[in-house]
């Protein structure tokens, strides 16, 4: 990437109309003053992120994202509740149970629906489905859950999952794109039919078929979450090593590239030093960008019921609770609000990317 | 080309050989099958399956041995059958598996396809016009809105589409694709319902897919308009819309070609969440149902079926490529 010159405007318009020259007279010079020394010159990274920082949406989803990551990680902390520990005071707080029943009978051919209210004191305490309060800032759950402090749970799942797959997916990606592109010939086939194939593979069904199995096997504590990430991730390198491969095939014909070669460089320093970091760009881009989607897929996992462990908060299995039409119509305050999470933290990543995008991109001058 | 189109075809069928080998040994991994499944679950009722009757089941479905052997042969037994048109039966439904896609595909792809021509008709017209304005108010307005639609996962969408239109408003049923009309209703009154049950999922599949394709027309449009050929349109005079509607689209249009392409799974295998969350019984929600169940013969059929549109649309994308822009050569 060349580098770009930022410098005050009188300076600009003498550079442009061609008397550079002008610019540090002889007494200057006597002085030891140089043209570089008026002209500040920014390095490829410092542009890069000045180009960043001047796009307003960029800092919006900048924004977006250290906040959902300093109340997801810090806010628990500071909450009396746990992910699983019910609030027990119902009676205390004089919160009786609403249940409903629906009893359908039918007379003469016609079907009736009655419905049987019944306020009920829980036997065990637990304030199920409570109201939005100062204890609860957005209720509970079925459960008597607190759903503010399973919200910051959750997305610090969700977030994790999000960063540690997009990390490893990056890692396979670039070391067997890498291999493919620079090595070529057999090796080149064989890692690109690999990635064909996978390319090819359903992934939502695999992720059901896999599901039901993990279930069967018993794993359903935590460590479901981890094969997970593990087949996500499985899954998801291929696009990296295309993309890796694609760019290191172009660059590898690049006079830069002949002149390493002359220079005797080992293999290694040729790739690590000369054609990574011509490559990082483009990956740094598709990682922010894969990381909304990432966080998608795991929220349509736990939507599905095939994700995260039972009880174990992450914002796709707080959405599942709207399969539930009770729900659904009634306690907007179970599902909104992991949507609403969700929704920003892609559209952050998706912005920032865009942004990362627009700030790499040598020909986006503006 | 025509030998390009070969050794594709050829690579592709190697392609699906492997995914169909994948797809087996994961399907056999999975620990009960809908046989064993029912088989466990009536064990205590009346009717009950005996375990040799259940193992001549299995074996009739070549299920019965788990060894390696057993596995390979079983999916050697898969393969011939598959080649010579046979797809196995559902253990679920009982039914021929191409019997149940054939059925259930009809409506999930009559809304992939409305979807994807509200889709192409919005996006396309709203890329090129937010690329002759860019960084203007329509620009900045339709970039932040698709972003919005981008970002929002399909469930979470429409549970908030059938929340506000179809509960709290109630102007739109919530689900399914028909109501229970009288027996008396005309076969337009069923039309229109069925339109209206539409409504709401197609509003759904729009939104969220409207945006993808118009930031991809919109950064393909700005492309084109650096181009020389533009400068040459301008500088012989040509109207502003004579360049924008004949040379800056028909160039646009290149690379929007293969984007097309590769909407075909979709197209045809069914949205799986759209389906499940409206209630729709597409292809899409019943994968969903007997996938859970671990019906085998479904799930090979239709996972091979969607691996197949892929690589086709794939296929399709390259060769599309070299129709539409004769500076592309095929064949290396």
């Amino acid at each position: 990437m060349e580098e770009e010159k930022i410098s005050t405007p009188e300076v600009e318009e003498a550079v442009q109309s061609g008397s550079g020259a002008a610019l540090v007279t002889k007494e200057d010079e006597l002085h030891g003053e140089n043209l570089s020394d008026r002209v500040k010159t920014l390095s490829p990274g410092r542009t890069v992120l000045k180009r960043f920082f001047r796009s307003k949406l960029s800092i919006v989803g900048l924004v977006i994202l250290l906040t959902l990551f300093l109340i997801s990680f810090f806010g628990p902390l500071f909450s009396p509740w746990g992910e699983t520990d019910p609030d027990r005071r119902a009676v205390e707080l004089g919160v009786p149970e609403i249940i409903t029943k629906e009893i359908v009978y039918v007379v003469d051919g016609v079907e009736y629906t009655a419905y049987d209210v019944v306020l009920e004191w829980p036997k065990d305490g637990v304030l199920a489905r409570g109201n939005i309060s100062a204890d609860h800032w957005l209720g509970t759950d079925k459960w008597g859950f607190d759903i503010f402090t399973r919200l910051m749970l959750g997305g610090r799942i969700s977030l994790t999952i999000g960063f540690v797959v997009i990390i490893l997916e990056t890692l396979i990606g670039v070391v067997l794109g890498g291999i493919a592109g620079y090595f070529g010939g057999k090796v080149d086939n064989v890692i690109m039919r690999i990635v064909d194939v996978i390319m090819c593979i359903p992934q939502l069904p695999i992720m059901l078929i896999l599901s039901s199995m993990f279930v069967y096997m018993g794993i359903v504590d935590i460590s479901k979450l981890y094969y997970m990430m593990g087949i996500l991730t499985l899954l998801g390198w291929a696009g990296t090593a295309r993309l890796v491969r694609g760019q290191i095939l172009s660059l590898r014909e690049q006079e830069f590239m002949l002149a390493a070669k002359c220079s005797g460089l080992s293999v290694k320093r040729k790739i690590f030093k000369h054609l990574l970091p011509n490559v990082l760009p483009q990956l740094i881009v598709t990682m922010t960008l894969g990381l909304g989607s990432v966080i998608l897929m795991e929220a349509t996992l736990g939507f599905l019921n095939i994700g995260a462990p039972l009880g174990t908060a992450t914002w796709g299995t707080m959405i599942s609770e709207a399969q539930d039409f009770n729900v659904l119509q009634n306690f907007p305050n179970f599902w909104i609000p992991p949507g609403i999470c969700i929704t920003l933290a892609i559209l952050a990543f998706n912005f920032v990317g865009d942004g990362l995008r627009d700030a790499f991109d040598p020909k986006m001058k503006r | 080309m025509v030998k390009y189109v070969i050794k594709r075809l050829l690579l592709a069928a190697f392609i699906l050989l492997i995914v169909s080998i994948f797809l087996y040994f994961l399907v056999r991994m999975m620990p009960l099958d809908a046989i064993t499944k029912k088989y466990l679950e009536t064990h205590t009722g009346d009717k009950e399956l005996n375990e040799a009757e259940l193992q001549e089941i299995l074996a009739r479905y070549n299920l019965a041995d788990s060894s390696f052997g057993g596995i390979v042969n079983g999916w050697w037994q898969w393969i011939k059958n598959f080649f010579s048109g046979d797809m196995g039966t559902s253990f679920e439904q009982n039914r021929p598996v191409g019997d149940i896609i054939k059925e259930n595909m009809g409506i999930s792809f009559s809304i992939s396809l409305i979807s994807l021509i509200l889709e192409v008709v919005i996006a396309i017209p709203l890329g090129i016009k937010c690329a002759c304005n860019q960084y203007g108010k329509l620009d900045y307005a339709a970039t932040v809105l698709t972003m919005i639609g981008i970002s929002f996962p399909t469930f979470f969408f429409g549970n908030l589409i059938i929340k506000f239109f179809a509960v709290d408003l109630g102007w739109f049923p919530a689900n399914n694709i028909n109501s229970n009309l009288l027996t008396t209703a005309t076969d337009w009154e069923r039309f229109v319902d069925t339109l209206w049950h539409m409504v709401l999922p197609l509003f759904v599949l729009t939104v969220l897919s409207i945006g993808s394709l118009m930031r991809y027309t919109r950064t393909n449009t700005l492309e084109v308009l650096n181009a020389d050929y533009i400068r040459t349109a301008r500088a012989k005079g040509l109207s502003e819309g004579k360049v924008v509607y004949k040379h800056v689209f028909r160039n646009t249009m290149i690379p929007l070609v293969t984007v097309l392409a590769s909407t075909l799974p979709g197209l045809f295998g069914g949205a799986m969440i759209t389906e499940t969350v409206f209630g729709i019984p597409g292809i899409g929600k019943v994968a969903y149902d007997l996938m859970y169940n671990g019906d085998i013969p479904f799930i090979m059929a239709y996972n091979m079926f969607i691996a197949v549109l892929t690589v086709i649309g794939i296929l399709l994308a390259d060769i599309m490529y070299a129709v539409v822009d004769p500076r592309v050569k095929i064949g290396k």
